[in-house]
């Protein structure tokens, strides 16, 4: 039972961390909420199922396309749908439902509501103390770290970390050191959207693939950034194993715990937030009046 | 007669002088005309129950912009408040027996708590932080929904309503009136001092905290009202659909309420409850390429923002109306003086 929690809350965490520090990236750099996130992570979802099922590409070529085209497909509709709009907080808002709405209803034309399903990477599992834990669980854990690593990495040890990191903290003050504003914003809704799409690729064999999974990491998402503090990468990163721990228990423990896994875990947020209002690592902003 | 002359042409010129000068109140006065003689000319009840439902949201998109667009309290569960009102009129009616008259209100009392719960946590939030976790509590009540099945009905929800009456043609009246009577209530809010304290909440606290004003009585306020009216309709969605499920609390209807006002635009009542008229039954429309109807409906949303971020209906006003630069007074785009002040316009 306990190995149980520590597993699934470990591989959940994981899964949200990569989620939430793509949403924080985008926000605290350019400040667009963007709700679309998930419906990226959709769908990579649903290239990974049709290059490896219809294409019969090899899965981890499969993957590796699947991140390249859905990091294009999120430029471009950066490009198209919010860059023009992005002075006016709530159109943005609800461009980004727009685009999440329509991406779900694209892949529901194209591969109808079914429930799908890819295939692990590596078969067999193994035995600690009576539980199973299969090798795609502890090999998507191992992905996800090692890509979580990647984007420290990134961030603090190169140029481009570097104008993210100055642009979240200022941007005028970034703009006027010569980093092109803009530029960098597109840039880290690439990063942004790539880190959504590399979730989908370490988290599709182990979930079934359907037209609305993304609405419920999209809540637990927004929990994590919130619970953490808003474009607080650090933040985002504790937030998603807090979070993804209590589901894990709340799943196992609890009688009727899956109905109640959302609502506990964003009853937590919530807690959190009457305690500190801006979050466990919450930055304070610069007021903007 | 000659008293009912007078009265008549006195109505008359204060008709031609405050109505027929600014297209925009004219379009408003059709509305209304249209909105209540429609059923002379058909009383088709397909059409009739796509205005109900029409008008029903209409009243919830509204409320939204009372709360979310005035005082930008960025409330991303509204859902919260209709799933609220909702569930409390259909318990209510079923258990209690109390008739939709009596219930619906009650559903909205309710609402004003559920508003009050939400709203003393939510005071210390603010921008982005306030919508996300507004967001999240329509789905803890989602989750309590489900847990307890004994009382709620859980996926079923509960039904078995009584009617909201007789016929649907009266349903009609009682929704149509209701939304143009809310509506102009709210509407008269926003214009009122209440309504210029909300403004100025959402343009600069602090200013409004120094110049003595109580924020924190006005934002409850703000929260309390918008959840009352919200209330008010989804008690009528209960009861006009006999079922209260929990559809009403889902996210999807959140962030359609926000779409629908942000559509519409924000900060004037009028532009939610025009996008409702103008988006619900073009949904409806688009039932003809059933496959086809979200992606549409994403589409038209997508590229109308794109061309008109400040939503459709200022943007429809501007193109027909300009302000007078000296006095502020809105006139006619083919005039070339103010009709006030006879300043020259732009």
């Amino acid at each position: 039972m306990i190995l149980d929690i520590i597993i699934s809350g470990l591989i959940n965490g994981s899964v949200y961390a990569l989620l939430a520090i793509g949403f924080s990236l985008i926000y605290g750099a350019a400040r667009i909420v963007n709700l679309a996130h998930t419906a990226f992570y959709m769908v990579a979802s649903y290239c990974i199922y049709f290059a490896t099922h219809k294409l019969g590409v090899h899965p981890v070529l499969a993957m590796l396309a699947a991140i390249i085209l859905v990091t294009l497909i999120g430029l471009v509709c950066y490009q198209l749908f919010i860059n023009p709009i992005r002075e006016h907080e709530a159109a943005v808002l609800i461009a980004t439902i727009a685009m999440a709405m329509a991406m779900q209803e694209i892949m529901l034309i194209i591969f109808t509501g079914d429930y799908l399903s890819v295939p692990s990477l590596i078969g067999g599992y193994l035995k600690i103390f009576g539980v199973k834990i299969a090798y795609q669980q502890l090999l998507t854990f191992g992905v996800a770290l090692l890509i979580l690593a990647g984007v420290w990495a990134l961030l603090k040890k190169t140029r481009v970390g570097l104008a993210i990191r100055s642009t979240a903290q200022d941007r005028e003050v970034a703009n006027l050191m010569g980093m092109n504003e803009s530029r960098v914003a597109m840039i880290t809704m690439g990063i942004s959207v790539g880190l959504a799409a590399f979730a989908g690729a370490v988290v599709v064999p182990l979930t079934v693939v359907n037209p609305h999974m993304w609405m419920h990491p999209l809540i637990f998402m927004l929990a994590i950034v919130v619970l953490g503090g808003l474009g607080s990468l650090k933040g985002s990163f504790v937030g998603a194993y807090i979070l993804g721990f209590t589901e894990a228990s709340v799943v196992f423990l609890i009688p009727l715990g899956a109905f109640l896994k959302g609502s506990v875990a964003l009853s937590v947020m919530i807690l959190v937030l009457l305690i500190r209002p801006e979050g466990l690592f919450g930055v304070a902003f610069e007021e903007e009046r | 007669m000659g008293i009912l002359g007078v009265y008549l042409r006195k109505i008359y010129t204060l008709f031609r002088g405050e109505v027929l000068v600014l297209p925009s109140r004219i379009v408003v006065f059709l509305f209304f005309l249209v909105l209540l003689f429609l059923p002379v000319v058909t009383q088709d009840l397909y059409l009739l129950r796509i205005l109900i439902l029409t008008s029903i949201f209409a009243i919830l998109a509204a409320s939204w912009d009372l709360l979310s667009g005035y005082t930008g309290q960025m409330n991303f569960g509204h859902a919260l408040f209709f799933g609220v009102g909702a569930y409390t009129a259909a318990l209510l009616n079923l258990h209690a027996h109390i008739p939709p008259y009596g219930s619906i209100p009650l559903g909205g009392l309710a609402a004003v708590l559920a508003g009050l719960v939400i709203g003393i946590p939510c005071l210390r939030l603010r921008g982005t932080y306030l919508a996300l976790t507004t967001l999240a509590f329509p789905i803890i009540l989602m989750g309590i929904v489900f847990a307890i099945p004994g009382i709620t009905g859980g996926e079923l929800g509960v039904s078995g309503l009584s009617r909201l009456s007789s016929s649907r043609l009266y349903d009609y009246y009682i929704t149509v009136v209701l939304m143009l009577g809310l509506c102009t209530i709210m509407w008269k809010i926003t214009d009122s001092k209440t309504g210029i304290i909300f403004h100025a909440i959402r343009e600069d606290e602090l200013a409004v905290r120094t110049s003595g004003i109580n924020v924190t009585r006005y934002k409850l306020l703000a929260f309390s009202l918008s959840g009352f009216f919200a209330g008010i309709s989804g008690g009528l969605y209960a009861h006009f659909m006999r079922i209260a499920g929990p559809s009403t609390l889902e996210v999807s209807m959140s962030f359609t309420v926000v779409i629908w006002a942000v559509f519409g635009g924000i900060v004037t009542i009028y532009g939610p409850v025009g996008a409702v008229f103008i988006l619900f039954p073009l949904l409806e429309f688009f039932r003809f390429w059933p496959e086809f109807r979200m992606l549409l409906f994403a589409v038209v949303i997508l590229l109308i923002l794109l061309y008109m971020p400040n939503g459709i209906l200022p943007w429809v006003r501007d193109k027909i109306e300009k302000e007078c630069p000296r006095c502020k007074v809105r006139n006619v785009a083919t005039r070339k003086t103010c009709r006030v002040c006879v300043a020259p316009l732009d």
